[in-house]
Formats: C-alpha cells, structure tokens, sequence
C-alpha cells in the first residue's frame, strides 16, 4: 500500500467512509446542497438518548454557577440601570475536565457500538483527553495524533499538558510539527489500525454538545426563572457554538441570543511554523475560529455537522491579555481556578454585560480544567521566552498578536472587537466561489445556501450578485 | 547512556521530506520536514540515542523510528510568577473599600 502523502490523500474518501459509519451520501442534494438536518436527524441521537449514553460515563449535569463577586464588580464598572448578570457554565466537572467529554463520550458509544476496537482523533486541545478518557471508560483503544512542536522541537506547554493527560488515560499520542499533514497521518493511522474516526465535526460529536445547550435553557429557568437572554460561547471550530444552540432551541429557549468569542490572533498564520510558538492560545481562536466559520467542510469528513453560521447571533473578538486578566478575576474573586478557552466567553460576557440591562441574564459556556502548562504563568513565561512583549495597558488599542500581549489596567479596559456577521457571510459566499470555481447556483443551492448562513434567498441572491462582480 | 529493551522511550522519525509535503504551506513551513515523535517500549535488546529502533506503543502498535529520548520527562511547569498578573488584587479591583 502506497504510505506517501498522494497516495494516502488519493485514497481519503474510502479511508474516511470505512472509520465513520455514516453514509453520507444519503443527506447529498444537489452541488453544494445537503440536508444538514436530516443528517442530524439519522445520523445523530435524541436529547434523551444522548442523555442515557452521557449518564453512562459521568458526563455532564455540570452546575451552572452565578459570579455574584464578578457580578458585583460588573456593577460598578457600568451605567446606572446597566450591568447584566453573568452565571457560568461550570463545565470542568465533566471527568477529562471540558466540554469535550460530551463530545467524545457519543462518538466512542458509536464506535463500540458498530464493534471498532479503538479511536482515533486529530486534535491538540481537550478533545483529545476526552476522548481517552471516553475510550478507557468503554474499553476501546485510543490513537490521540496532536500538532504540538515546531521545527526546533519545542512544544507548546498546554499541547504538552494535554499529552500528559492523554498518556494518563492509556492512549498512544503521536506528536506532529507545524502542518496540516496531522490530517495525512491520521488518515495513514486510520487505515492502518482500522479503527474509528472520532472526528470532531461528525453528527454524534454535534449531538453530544446539545444536552449542554439544553442544560443551560433548563437550569437557568429553574434558577432565574427564564430562559437566558445571551450565551456567549468559545468559538473555534463552531461544535460548542453550533451544539449548544441546537440544545437551546429543542429545550424551548428561541429567543436567547447566541454569541460566539474568539481570541484575536488575526495577523498570525496558523500553518507558519515561525508563527506556531508565537501564540498564548492553542484554541478557542481566530486562526480556527473565521476559517471554520466561513467554510465549515475544510473538516476531516465530508459533511461537517458544526455549522455556526446557522446559529450564531454575533461575533466578537477578545485579545490574549483580556483572557489572563479574566482568568485572574475569576481565581481571585470566584475562587474558580480555570483554564483559558473557557474564559475567553467570559471575558467576551464581562464587556457585554456592562452594555445590557441590570435585569438580564448573560451564560458564560463554558469552564475547562486548568494546571501546568495552561495557567496565565505558563504561557506568559513561555511567551516572554518567545520574545514577545508582555505590558499592562489598553488591551484593545495596545495588542499585537505574535509581538505583545496587554494586560488591561482596569476592568473598565475589557472590551471587544465586534465582527459583522454580514462580514462571516460575504466570505462564505466568496469561499465558495473560490473553492468551487463557479458563481452560478442553482435554486436548490441558493435554498441550501440561505439555510447555511441563516439569511432569506432574497439576500443571498443579492450578495451572490455583489460579490459576483468583484470575483 | 544505552537503553535497554522494555524501557520507557521516545523515537523520532521525518514522515515528509519538505519537497513531499502539502503543495498549500506558507513559506517557512514549506522549508522544514514533516517530523513525529511517539513514546512507547524499546523492542531492540539495547540502542543509544540516534539508533534506529522499534517501539511498542500503550496500546500495541509497533512503530519504528530514531531514539530521541530515554525515560522522556515532562517538560511542561506551572511558569513563572508574572508581575503584571500578581499586582492584580482584590483590594485594587474594589479599591479596598468593599466591605467599607
């Protein structure tokens, strides 16, 4: 069998339709058009289901907890009348200390249940560990393929955290260096082992994700007694911004508005292998967070069931020094200690917050596990290695990514950089110019495409007409 | 130092030559190779770093590759103090007068 890189790429259809157990073909429309929510529907479980499989390893029912110090800070950092109440999603209790267990916990169900005798999963954050956590729990075999140094072999501390912990869970890690051929090797991996692809982007993965959409509707109400009127969720690949929302929806909560947070690391090219050691986050970013947004099947399956431009209100922007600070506040004034991605919503909500009224209900999603390697000195120390410029100051006017990292000086000094979701959907459309190399659709396209960016068709004939011009 | 078979290893080995990479890289990537590194237990009798060597990894796949490390460590820590995190209190979030 042909090992190089054409010849495992040339065979990636069948190596990725024999690990997955889903037939994709079936959910196949027309050209670009697919019916996303029949594959959900099919391939996918019921909130009930879903529940029984995540009872059955421990996971989720995580508390959802109100900041009531934050809250009060909140309070006086904003305008009489202003300053809304933030509660967190405490998702660290899950057994690999993320959201991500509810995430692996379905898809290693699904690859028992169709008799594979191990897993394997392409990421270098959380997934990972849940994965091998998962896995351990059911009795299968993990394969955890992770990006984790660049040409010196240096690695990033939380990348090196996270293989300490999947080591702890009895998994095999394979460590990469700066590229997307981790997709290659996996794919080598899969077809090598035959064992299940545990993507992160299949149905079940989604699914996995709505008990914790359909948590929050639930508990907010019996805490507050409505549903919430913001999520503010970690965006990076679009499964907890995309699941959650899904959950909210099928718990009755319509009318919550669903917010997506990333790190702004704009400017640094997430292949470069110069650039890879030059960042403080390894997710929960803009490097995955716009690319995944704008063309969610650049994913390793063929249909990827995170779709957030479905789903998500608005997009907006938080800078690495924001998130340490918030990390900061949330340890010394919640005395919860956590771990980056999750506080990037919260540093996202705490801005928001100061603009909504006192009598809302903003929920952070969500909380992750925090240690060596993933604590603000962790990573500021790393950086300050990597030369990078460590300040307090105005976060927004002052940041830099990849050069300086601003601590603020004051509350008052978190903020946001907002991205017009118009913005995320004129790049869909040009996305798809560019990858299909056309500018005509037909009308079940154009149906397929309005559905995906959650716009009339009359909009989107107008922007394909707009864009159409400049292609 | 030597090690033995059965101990505690990392190997290293090029999966792709710059030249048989990705076609889509930006240009510093584009330069180096495609690297890996697994852990596993030593097959070979006895090697010393730099050997090549097959290891059996947690879960029993047999991998060849170059020993790199023996008993390989955990590098990562907790860091360093950080001054501008440190100087973050309480007492300057509520200027001190929050239970004044």
């Amino acid at each position: 069998m042909d090992r190089s890189y054409e010849g495992i790429m040339s065979r990636q259809i069948e190596i990725i339709k024999k690990s997955i157990g889903v037939d994709y073909d079936k959910f196949e429309i027309e050209g670009i058009a697919f019916d996303y929510q029949k594959m959900m529907k099919e391939a996918g479980y019921t909130i009930s289901e879903i529940q029984k499989i995540q009872r059955e390893t421990a996971v989720g029912n995580t508390p959802l907890v109100e900041l009531k110090n934050l809250n009060a800070l909140i309070s006086r950092c904003s305008d009489r009348g202003k300053g809304a109440r933030i509660f967190i999603k405490d998702e660290q209790t899950n057994p690999s200390g993320s959201f991500k267990d509810r995430r692996a916990s379905v898809s290693v169900y699904r690859a028992k249940e169709l008799g594979y005798k191990g897993v394997i999963a392409a990421t270098s954050g959380n997934y990972g560990a849940a994965v091998a956590s998962q896995a351990a729990k059911r009795g299968l075999k993990s394969i955890i393929v992770q990006e984790c140094f660049d040409s010196r072999g240096v690695g990033q501390p939380e990348i090196l955290e996270k293989e300490r912990s999947c080591a702890a869970y009895g998994s095999e890690i394979v460590q990469t260096t700066v590229g997307p051929e981790l997709f290659y090797y996996t794919l080598l991996l899969l077809e090598e082992t035959g064992f299940f692809n545990a993507s992160l982007y299949s149905p079940y993965a989604i699914a996995g994700i709505e008990t914790l959409g359909w948590e929050i509707a639930k508990q907010t109400q019996q805490i507050t007694g409505r549903f919430p009127d913001v999520v503010v969720s970690t965006h990076a690949g679009g499964g907890l911004t995309t699941g959650t929302a899904r959950g909210l929806q099928k718990a009755g909560a319509t009318n919550t508005l669903v917010v997506g947070a990333s790190v702004d690391l704009r400017g640094l090219h997430m292949a470069s292998d110069e650039d890879f050691n030059r960042k403080s986050f390894t997710t929960g970013h803009t490097g995955f967070g716009i690319p995944f947004a704008v063309f969610p099947d650049r994913s390793d399956v063929p249909r990827n069931a995170a779709r957030v431009l479905r789903y998500m209100d608005r997009y907006v922007l938080v800078t690495q020094g924001e998130v340490f600070y918030m990390t900061e506040l949330l340890a010394k004034l919640e005395g919860l200690q956590r771990g980056p991605a999750g506080n990037t919503s919260l540093a996202a909500a705490f801005a928001l917050a100061r603009e909504m009224n006192e009598d809302e209900i903003i929920v952070v999603n969500e909380t992750e596990y925090t240690g060596a390697g993933k604590l603000p000195s962790a990573q500021l120390t790393f950086a300050k290695q990597n030369n990078i410029e460590v300040k307090r100051g105005d976060p927004i006017k002052e940041d830099k990514p990849g050069e300086r990292i601003v601590i603020p000086e004051s509350p008052l000094q978190i903020g946001y950089i907002e991205i017009p979701m118009i913005q995320l959907k004129e790049s869909y459309i040009n996305q798809l110019f560019k990858r299909l190399n056309k500018t005509e659709f037909t009308k079940k396209e154009i149906e397929f495409i309005a559905e995906d960016i959650k716009e009339s068709i009359g909009t989107v004939q107008k922007l394909i007409e707009k864009l159409r011009d400049n292609f | 130092m030597k090690a033995k078979k059965g101990d505690w290893v990392q190997i290293h080995f090029v999966a792709l030559k710059p030249q048989e990479r990705s076609e889509h890289l930006p240009e510093d990537t584009k330069k180096v190779p495609f690297e890996i590194r697994i852990k596993g237990f030593l097959q070979n009798d006895e090697a010393n770093v730099g050997d090549l060597v097959s290891i059996k990894t947690p879960i029993g796949r047999i991998v060849e590759g170059n020993l790199e490390k023996i008993n390989p460590k955990y590098e990562h820590n907790f860091g360093e103090p950080i001054p501008e995190l440190l100087e973050i209190t309480m007492d300057s979030l509520f200027e001190g007068d929050r239970n004044g």
